[in-house]
């Protein structure tokens, strides 16, 4: 089977580009402004977004640029975010709505599920919604229950949807700018752990910036990562890990500290799904792990894990493991606690190459 | 505390029991129907704002009903739009129109020929005289009964049989449950299913036509029970947020499937009071009354055409038969309500206008009446061609996996093969 990955740090022809350091929120706003730029279909929209430039700053100075028809705030309804931008596909604009904070995005599910991800279908493609929904999700930063969730496998699970999560700044612009080109409905989610910086899992140590590291190496102008394409983070034998986001860092420091030579994959974007990259590196390995942050039960962990199983059984030496977050709300004070971290996830390795 | 939130109820202290309000409809199976309660008000009185006024001036007009046709079928007073003869016969026609096909899609299903029916019975009025006050490239975002918008437009009868049958042409490839029409090239939305979420999309439809410099509106109906709904307040408040050109046609027709219009809040206030709150022009218009209907969507028309924002109809109508199909009313209504309705029925209000003008009489009407019938005999006819609702083979079982997402991802292009196999194996026939 011809390998679909895309190896780590090879910016797609664009060797030649100049680029520029940036973080993880500056990469987004970046792709905010070549689309914008480019497109005069895009439109930005959500609570803070406009004037102040939204509360991580990721639309800052795009409302000065391009006017307060194009980036606006709204009122706080998330329903009527989603839903005023469906009306607004339909018509023919290009929207980018954000959520605050992916536990924010509740009030607007019926019109993601029943319609935004129906559109297409239910007309026969008379009507399509070329929504990407723009939201920073996952936990980290001590923000309680309602902004620390990571509700992908809600998304994953709708028929219609397709679901992005970007781990680098990098990753970051080209697929923002994939998913507003998509006409389909995308879910956008941003890790806001690794917003300033990558995370290695130590929360008592400081945050490193992006700019010491080379995925933070954004080059300049427009390029886009194709959805459904998985990232090659660490080629190796002694395991496969299957990650995205936050728990990408943190897989590859566990890894590299325990000395694993582990064959690391960042999905990236996880419907649609890049099978062929993982059953690639799970026949090679014959072991799999699989991390997020995100709660267990029905978690996106266990489809992947049903994958692997199904169409890689003859080729595995060990059960496939999952580690993700626990069971229960985001604890405030025991976010760590809750936090899948390098003992959960060392356990799970020595649990895989002991097996 | 002795009696918190598990207690058993009983109180231990000198305050008052509390008692809980369960809305109960005035008439339930058997009873005499008496309708005196409501505020018929005199055709003609209702003042008539010009159509740039401050919203709050519409506000009297929001518990006021709005009525042109008098009881001696006459117009009176400055909402009776002056339509001339042949537009008024062109309403009657279609209104007509609509109600013919109503009947024969009715009994089509229980025929078998499709799953799935609703008619609007009564309420033709409130999509049939809208569609011919807006332009024709105006967006609408109906609910589920408003047919007479797209009879209006003048989309193919056989279409929407093709749609009801979920036969070979229908072009909606089967996947919708009858009624559910999409048409793109009649700026008509594809029809949700799923309540008053049509709403917020209306109103983003035409924040997006004011973002781009349009000259082109967006209506939405639904119904009065759907008001309840939170999209219907995203509506309100993103409408009123940001001027939007739109127009909220809230179709009052007393009855949610078994459920009066006091479990979404009838009992207290109007809905065309809703607009109040938000600070955009509100109107109640008598719904079975055609060139009110027709005159308050001008109005909100020309108002939102101008830039003068949002507005909220309510349509006070009667739901003259079931739900739909799967309904069956005389389990929780009085019979007599339709009967004694005192707002009487929107076509023949109109006929009985038109003849009262001499622009009509009642051998043109039988005529009409049976041209109508005749016309959706010979559509049914066409359709059947395409087959019926029936055994599944109508589209090829690809589609079922098509549109899903605009490229068809490996795992759906697996399961297709699967559904194939499958069809292989259940119909080796065909």
């Amino acid at each position: 089977m011809a390998s679909s990955v895309i190896e780590d740090d090879t910016p797609f022809g664009l060797e030649d580009a100049p680029t520029r350091s940036l973080n993880m929120i500056e990469a987004i706003n970046d792709a905010l402004d070549i689309m914008m730029s480019r497109d005069p279909s895009v439109i930005i929209m959500g609570e803070d977004v406009g004037f102040f430039g939204g509360v991580f700053r990721c639309t800052a100075g795009l409302q000065e640029k391009y006017g307060k028809t194009r980036v606006f705030d709204t009122p706080i309804n998330e329903c009527g975010i989603i839903g005023a931008a469906v009306g607004m596909g339909a018509y023919g604009l290009r929207p980018v709505p954000e959520i605050q904070f992916a536990d924010y995005i509740y009030p607007g599910l019926d019109q993601l599920i029943s319609e935004a991800a129906r559109l297409r279908y239910r007309s026969a493609g008379e009507f399509i919604a070329p929504l990407t929904v723009r939201s920073p999700f996952g936990g980290g930063i001590f923000g309680g229950q309602t902004h620390s969730q990571s509700p992908e496998a809600l998304f994953t699970h709708v028929s219609g949807l397709k679901t992005v999560i970007p781990s680098t700044p990098h990753d970051a612009k080209g697929l923002l700018i994939a998913a507003i080109e998509d006409d389909d409905p995308v879910i956008f989610f941003e890790p806001k752990r690794i917003y300033n910086g990558p995370f290695d899992g130590y929360y008592d140590k400081p945050v490193q910036p992006w700019k010491k590291f080379p995925q933070s190496k954004v080059p300049e102008g427009y390029y886009s990562i194709p959805l459904g394409k998985a990232r090659k983070v660490r080629d190796g034998e002694a395991m496969t890990i299957l990650a995205y986001g936050t728990m990408v860092h943190v897989v590859e420091a566990v890894a590299r500290e325990k000395g694993i030579d582990a064959d690391i994959l960042d999905l990236r974007t996880l419907v649609p799904l890049d099978i062929e990259a993982i059953e690639e590196s799970v026949e090679k390995t014959g072991r799999c792990l699989i991390v997020h942050e995100a709660t267990r039960t029905s978690g996106f962990g266990a489809e992947l894990s049903a994958l692997v199983t199904e169409r890689c059984f003859y080729h595995l030496e060990a059960p496939v493991e999952r580690v993700t977050g626990f069971d229960t709300p985001y604890p405030h004070s025991l976010e760590w606690a809750f936090f899948p971290g390098p003992i959960r996830i060392g356990e799970a390795m020595d649990k895989i190459l002991e097996a | 505390m002795a009696n918190g939130p598990t207690g058993n109820g009983q109180v231990g202290h000198n305050r008052p029991s509390l008692r809980l309000h369960v809305p109960e409809p005035k008439f339930r199976p058997g009873d005499e129907v008496d309708f005196s309660h409501l505020a018929v008000t005199k055709p003609g009185a209702q003042p008539r704002p010009d159509e740039s006024c401050e919203a709050s001036e519409t506000n009297p007009l929001a518990t006021d009903l709005v009525r042109v046709l008098g009881d001696d079928n006459q117009a009176y007073g400055p909402w009776d739009p002056r339509l001339d003869p042949d537009t008024l016969r062109a309403m009657l026609e279609k209104m007509a129109l609509t109600r013919a096909f109503d009947e024969r899609m009715y009994r089509g299903q229980r025929q078998g020929k499709t799953s799935f029916y609703m008619k609007c019975t009564g309420e033709e009025a409130t999509s049939v005289a809208p569609a011919m006050a807006l332009a024709s490239d105006d967006m609408v975002f109906p609910s589920y009964r408003q047919q007479g918008i797209l009879i209006t437009r003048g989309y193919p009868l056989v279409e929407m049989i093709n749609q009801i049958y979920s036969n070979r042409g229908d072009k909606l490839k089967g996947r919708q449950l009858p009624i559910m029409y999409s048409s793109r090239a009649h700026s008509f939305f594809t029809i949700s299913g799923n309540l008053a979420t049509q709403t917020p999309q209306a109103v983003g439809w035409a924040m997006a036509s004011a973002i781009r410099g349009d000259s082109r509106i967006a209506a939405t109906w639904l119904g009065e029970g759907s008001t309840a709904e939170g999209d219907f307040h995203s509506a309100c408040i993103f409408a009123a947020v940001y001027n939007a050109p739109v127009i909220l046609n809230v179709v009052n027709n007393q009855w949610a499937i078994s459920s009066f219009s006091g479990f979404a809040g009838g009992e207290r206030t109007t809905f065309a009071a809703r607009a109040v709150g938000y600070g955009i022009a509100g109107l109640r218009v008598d719904g079975n009354d055609p060139l009110a209907v027709y005159a308050a969507t001008q109005w909100a028309a020309n108002r939102a055409r101008a830039n003068g924002g949002p507005t909220l109809i309510e349509h006070f109508t009667y739901r003259a038969e079931g739900h739909s199909t799967s309904d069956d009313p005389t389990a929780y209504r009085s019979a007599q309500e339709h009967t004694e309705w005192p707002l009487g029925d929107p076509i023949m209000r109109l006929k009985d206008h038109l003849i009262a003008i001499g622009e009509w009489d009642e051998d043109r009407q039988s005529a009409l009446d049976l041209e109508c019938a005749e016309k959706v005999k010979a559509a049914t006819k066409e359709a059947e061609k395409n087959g019926i609702l029936g055994h599944g083979l109508h589209h090829p079982f690809h589609t079922m996996f098509e549109d899903v997402y605009e490229d068809l991802p490996w795992h759906l292009e697996e399961q297709a093969a699967q559904a194939i196999r499958e069809r292989k194996i259940k119909w080796p026939q065909a």
